[in-house]
């Protein structure tokens, strides 16, 4: 199948999908690195046919797991809040930027 | 190896008198500070208070609790990635930083039960990105050349446990080979069970279809006795299989070396491999056979699985609830997240975002991500067919002796992925491996790799027994 083109621009549109800020500097390094990973490593996957298999998203079979759904002792709101620093959180939640 | 220098003969005496344990945690106390002090880095945190108090609860101990107990007294040192309740456990990584878990993993939960001290977190790769443990601020040195690398991205816990001179066993983790490959770079032994044997619980992922907790000793007797507290199914963990571990050895006929894998090692990799192997030869029936598809195919496919599940287990580091926070006063979700992931990701960490995120984009996934979950489908496959005639497969851990940081900093990324060529494809197929000391070249360990059958762990005990035999 055709294959796309690895450019800094591509990078960065990916780079900001997954939340990173590249600054040039780093675009001018990634973008070789990437391109060749992409082209010599990744894209070696085309040379072989695999279209009849099944995927293995697990290394070893695996049959639906399911268990009793029940309450539990769970942490307490105040220990839920334990690693979140002061100035984040209030009236027991969690304080984030804001969304909208 | 004598019996009385396994830490199961440790255990033992140290149920009959308890001034042993006291003692031996001392001197692991002193090899870590001083190990600090050379600035060795293995150690990402310690806290001596902690196994002080562990020590007070161990000694009230009754003799009908004693008697089960099979890590009595026992140091162990845990890989930075798996969470101990109050202790820091941030992978590796800066934006982790601070971040003290609630709770045990459940791996830590056994071996507490069956009567260990938990020392101490050891160095590594961020998050386990890396073949070097050099993508972090703290980077461990190799005990046998402090000029040269332990090997990742389990590289503490490798590097302690060739360090000290005492009873401690570490608990390493490994997703394409990050136990084996510091074991062999450090002369240790390296056990990596079936994927699902061990409970991921309370392990900061990096790939989840590949992750597996596993354990480095200085024998396999101490390897195969943690792996035996920490195995079992766990409620808390559906990957887990229904199959537990008891140390005991496997009968091997007959053991083949793979050699694709050999033909592109160093030449004095292979001469050293060689030289072991013609020993081996007095034990077992040893043939020739060839893995076609994996030498060519597991890197890529592994790659694109290990990083798109990476960039997905990673998105949830946002600066929030743990770890690194920032100031959200007047800022957009898009800008703080953005803001505080830039700053504290390293390299190799948003190289591997970025393929990820890129392999699972609309557009490519069918041509990257599923192609590869397929090819591994014929990967493992290849693997089934070449176990229908052998019980063991053998290559050099790793291509080459432990490199010179120097040596390191000159690789590209891609050459870099490329020196996992012999330890990423058991670990894409889930299957268990053993890397066990098979001589030196220039005074630097040079290890042999076993890979079974799945869930035949004994069949690397019988390997490592043999491995040991002078």
């Amino acid at each position: 199948m055709a294959k796309v083109e690895v450019t800094k621009e591509l990078i960065r549109r990916v780079a900001q999908n997954a939340h990173l800020n590249l600054s040039e500097q780093e675009l001018e390094k990634f973008a070789p690195q990437i391109k060749e990973i992409i082209l010599d490593s990744f894209d070696r996957l085309d040379e072989i046919d695999a279209a009849d298999e099944k995927p293995s998203f697990q290394p070893v079979e695996m049959q639906n797991v399911f268990r009793k759904d029940g309450p539990k002792k769970c942490l307490t709101q105040e220990e839920a809040l334990g690693n979140a620093k002061k100035e984040l959180k209030e009236k027991g939640y969690f304080k984030g930027p804001k969304v909208l | 190896m004598k019996r009385e220098e396994t830490v199961n003969f440790f255990a033992e005496e140290a149920k009959k008198n308890f001034s042993k344990v006291a003692e031996n945690a001392q001197k692991i106390i002193a090899e870590i500070q001083n190990s600090e002090k050379k600035k060795l880095n293995y150690i990402e945190t310690f806290d001596g208070g902690s196994v002080l108090a562990q020590l007070k609860e161990l000694e009230k101990w009754d003799e009908n609790k004693k008697k089960k107990a099979k890590l009595f007294g026992v140091p162990i040192t845990v890989k930075d990635c798996i969470c101990v309740k109050g202790m820091e456990s941030k992978a590796g990584s800066r934006i982790l930083k601070g971040y003290k878990p609630l709770f045990d993993a459940t791996v830590i939960e056994k071996a507490r039960k069956e009567g260990a001290i938990i020392v101490a977190k050891t160095t590594q790769d961020e998050f386990g990105f890396g073949t070097f443990s050099t993508n972090t601020e703290k980077v461990p040195k190799n005990p046998f050349d402090n000029e040269r690398s332990c090997g990742g991205s389990s590289g503490g816990a490798a590097g302690f446990t060739s360090h000290t001179k005492n009873f401690h066993i570490a608990l390493g983790q490994s997703t394409g080979g990050s136990i084996a490959c510091p074991a062999s770079f450090c002369g240790a032994t390296g056990i990596t069970p079936t994927y699902g044997l061990v409970s991921r619980y309370g392990l900061i992922d990096y790939a989840n279809s590949m992750d597996k907790i596993g354990s480095i000793g200085r024998n396999v007797d101490d390897a195969a006795l943690l792996l035996e507290t920490i195995a079992g199914k766990d409620e808390k963990d559906s990957t887990t299989l229904d199959a537990g571990f008891v140390v005991n050895e496997g009968a091997i006929r007959k053991v083949a070396l793979v050699t694709d894998f050999f033909e592109n090692c160093d030449e004095k990799v292979q001469k050293a491999t060689m030289a072991k192997i013609k020993k081996l030869k007095e034990f077992f029936e040893i043939e020739e056979v060839s893995l076609p598809l994996n030498v060519k195919y597991a890197l890529a496919a592994y790659y694109i699985i290990a990083t798109g599940e990476a960039s997905t287990n990673l998105a949830k580091l946002s600066g929030l609830r743990y770890g690194v926070q920032g100031n959200v006063e007047g800022k957009h979700f898009d800008e703080y997240f953005s803001e505080i992931r830039s700053a504290n990701f390293t390299d190799e960490a948003k190289r591997r975002i970025i393929l990820g995120t890129f392999a699972r984009m609309s557009g490519y996934r069918d041509a990257y991500y599923l192609k590869a979950m397929k090819v591994r489908t014929k990967l493992i496959n290849e693997f089934k067919k070449a176990f229908l005639k052998y019980d063991l497969l053998l290559n050099p851990t790793m291509p080459v002796v432990a490199p010179k940081f120097s040596e390191i900093e000159k690789l590209t990324p891609l050459q870099n992925y490329a020196m996992d060529l012999c330890t990423v494809p058991a670990n894409l197929a889930g299957l268990p491996h053993i890397s066990c000391n098979a001589g030196f070249v220039g005074g630097l360990p040079v290890g042999l790799m076993a890979t079974a059958p799945h869930l035949k762990e004994r069949n690397l005990v019988s390997f490592g027994k043999v491995m040991e035999i002078e």
